[in-house]
């Protein structure tokens, strides 16, 4: 049985820790170097100008939109999205009388909902560029038809609505995918304590609010950082989707998208490894605040 | 009382159902219409389908040939991680040796940073591979970066699996690499489809990576094609086309999910809870 063992690890490990180091682990930690320098990609020589990059950042107008506007992204996405999924759940366990489970056509809604799953980002971009298209656009189209048509606008050139068209596409896509995970969730709360709490006098609302939300907490949790790291990137969407990209008026510039045009269309990369390592502060310090707030909350509730 | 709640309940579920089919069904009304139907009206059902505008995406635009890229791309990029990810995660499971923890942490420590801070040295570490805008670079990057959530999801799965049936093979004799092959890897069958399913949808999602790393536009991905049709579209204004090449590239990602819905939509969920 010890025949042979490390022979067989080394052969097993060496070729994933490889790729591993050279495509991943390298970039990560020369990111953390170049961001100390000036690096413009040809000379050969990077000099190093200690923390002046991130002091830059500061005064930066495009980053600082850019940060304003994934800000943004943050506050909304996924409040926005775990409650519209949490309600649609509930709809779906708990809707058609507490005792029944489910409403009738629950496994299609559970079906259709998760479409929007299955869309590459780059598909939507393109797609939703078209709903928002002010002539001949679904959405336009949409409010015209119901009688809303003093609403039509064009919704990616106008600075004011732009990203919130943005950012409704994120929510649009994302719903589904928490939807299918709640249910999950929400079927495996044994019945006859939801039908102790019914039996006590207690309505939808207080099942729901009382015993269904602690006991999925856990994936609402889950879903709050996956949705925050979400709501931090939105560049394929703003790149494929937005004038400029960004516009208009930086009014859904992002932070990966800086970084993109920092390095890839003017060369600064050092300039640009500076705004990856801020995002990696960010994202990080969400996190754990995102952990951090949801776990108390849950102590509460449980 | 309750069967107004009950039928308000339907009609919030049928909305937030219209709101995700329509722009779908629109896309593939209008990918049929001619430009002047498209540009009349965003209602209007076509005269006659024009599936002359699918041919012309599928040729002239190029989408066949990008789909086929995504296909060798994405397809390669799977099969690696799945092996490599299954052999490192077993390994970590199931064998005890110095640094084990720490090769683990180090892999599942993956999941923390974001892309775009790898972004700018991953370029120039593929560029000084001579591999942009290669099958093989964007292959081995996809890999690589889908190692640590599979390491992760596939670890707990190795962990959880008895160890009577191993143990036996080893005494009638299996090698170590035997017993892998021929019992631990068609026991982890499950997990592997769930990351599996969970990493092509990654997959084919990348935007970003391709972006940067391939930028030649002959092995351009769907993502990549897409938008670039998007953009050009606005001088040559064939929407038909658009519209045909965006229906074309849902579909098949589209089909599969409708004939593997529940193990799809399992699969998927039980990835993001670990």
């Amino acid at each position: 049985m010890r025949h042979g063992k490390y022979r067989f690890l080394i052969g097993a490990l060496a070729p994933p820790l490889l790729l591993y180091g050279v495509f991943v682990v390298s970039p990560y930690a020369q990111a953390f170097s170049l961001a100390l320098t000036d690096w413009d990609g040809l000379s050969a020589e990077a000099g190093f100008v200690g923390l002046s990059n991130f002091a830059d950042l500061w005064g930066d107008k495009l980053f600082l939109a850019a940060l304003r506007n994934n800000g943004f992204m943050i506050l909304v996405v996924p409040t926005a999205t775990i409650a519209l999924a949490l309600f649609f759940s509930a709809c779906l366990t708990l809707g058609g009388g507490t005792r029944r489970r489910g409403v009738r056509g629950s496994g299609l809604y559970r079906i259709v909902y998760f479409f929007p799953q299955l869309l590459s980002v780059a598909i939507l971009g393109v797609l939703f560029q078209f709903v928002y298209t002010p002539g001949n656009g679904l959405l336009n189209g949409l409010l015209g038809a119901v009688g809303l048509g003093g609403l039509e606008r064009a919704w990616l050139a106008d600075p004011a609505s732009a990203l919130p068209a943005v950012t409704a596409v994120m929510i649009w896509s994302a719903v589904g995918f928490y939807v299918v995970l709640f249910t999950a969730a929400m079927e495996s709360v044994p019945v006859d304590v939801v039908e102790a709490a019914v039996l006590d006098g207690a309505g939808r609302f207080t099942v729901f609010r009382r015993i269904t939300l602690p006991l999925v907490w856990d994936s609402v949790q889950v879903a709050y950082v996956y949705l925050g790291i979400l709501a931090l990137d939105g560049f394929a969407l703003v790149q494929i989707m937005t004038v400029g990209p960004g516009g208009p008026d930086n009014a859904t510039e992002v932070i990966g998208l800086t970084l993109y045009r920092s390095a890839f269309t003017y060369g600064e990369f050092g300039y640009a490894s500076a705004m990856g390592v801020t995002l990696f502060f960010i994202t990080l310090t969400l996190t754990a605040l995102a952990l951090r707030a949801t776990k108390r909350e849950r102590v509460e509730l449980a | 009382m309750k069967r107004i709640s009950g039928g308000v309940l339907h009609l919030v579920l049928i909305v937030w159902a219209a709101l995700v089919t329509l722009p779908l069904l629109w896309a593939v009304v209008s990918s049929l219409k001619t430009d002047a139907e498209i540009f009349a009206s965003p209602w209007s059902l076509p005269d006659a389908p024009q599936w002359g505008n699918w041919a012309r995406a599928w040729q002239e635009a190029a989408i066949g040939r990008y789909l086929l890229n995504t296909l060798i791309v994405v397809g390669g990029a799977l099969v690696l991680v799945m092996l490599l990810g299954a052999l490192t995660a077993y390994c970590l499971a199931r064998y005890d040796f110095p640094g084990n923890r720490l090769v683990y942490y180090l892999l599942v420590a993956g999941m923390l940073f974001p892309v775009f801070l790898a972004l700018v040295p991953l370029f120039f570490v593929v560029d000084q591979l001579g591999m942009l805008g290669t099958y093989h670079g964007l292959i081995l990057v996809y890999a690589a970066y889908a190692l640590p959530f599979t390491v992760f999801f596939l670890h707990a799965f190795f962990r959880s699996l008895p160890s009577a049936t191993a143990e036996a093979a080893f005494i009638d004799g299996c090698s170590h690499a035997g017993v892998f092959f021929r019992v631990m890897l068609p026991m982890a069958r499950p997990g592997m489809v769930s990351v599996g399913i969970f990493n092509f949808l990654g997959l084919w999602n990348q935007y970003l990576l391709p972006l940067v790393l391939n930028p030649d536009p002959d092995r351009y991905v769907l993502a990549q094609g897409l938008a670039a049709l998007a953009v050009s579209q606005g001088y040559r204004s064939d929407f038909s086309g658009l519209f045909a090449g965006l229906v074309i590239a849902i579909l098949p990602v589209l089909l599969a999910y409708l004939l593997f819905q529940r193990q799809i939509r399992s699969g998927l969920t039980a990835g993001a809870v670990r």
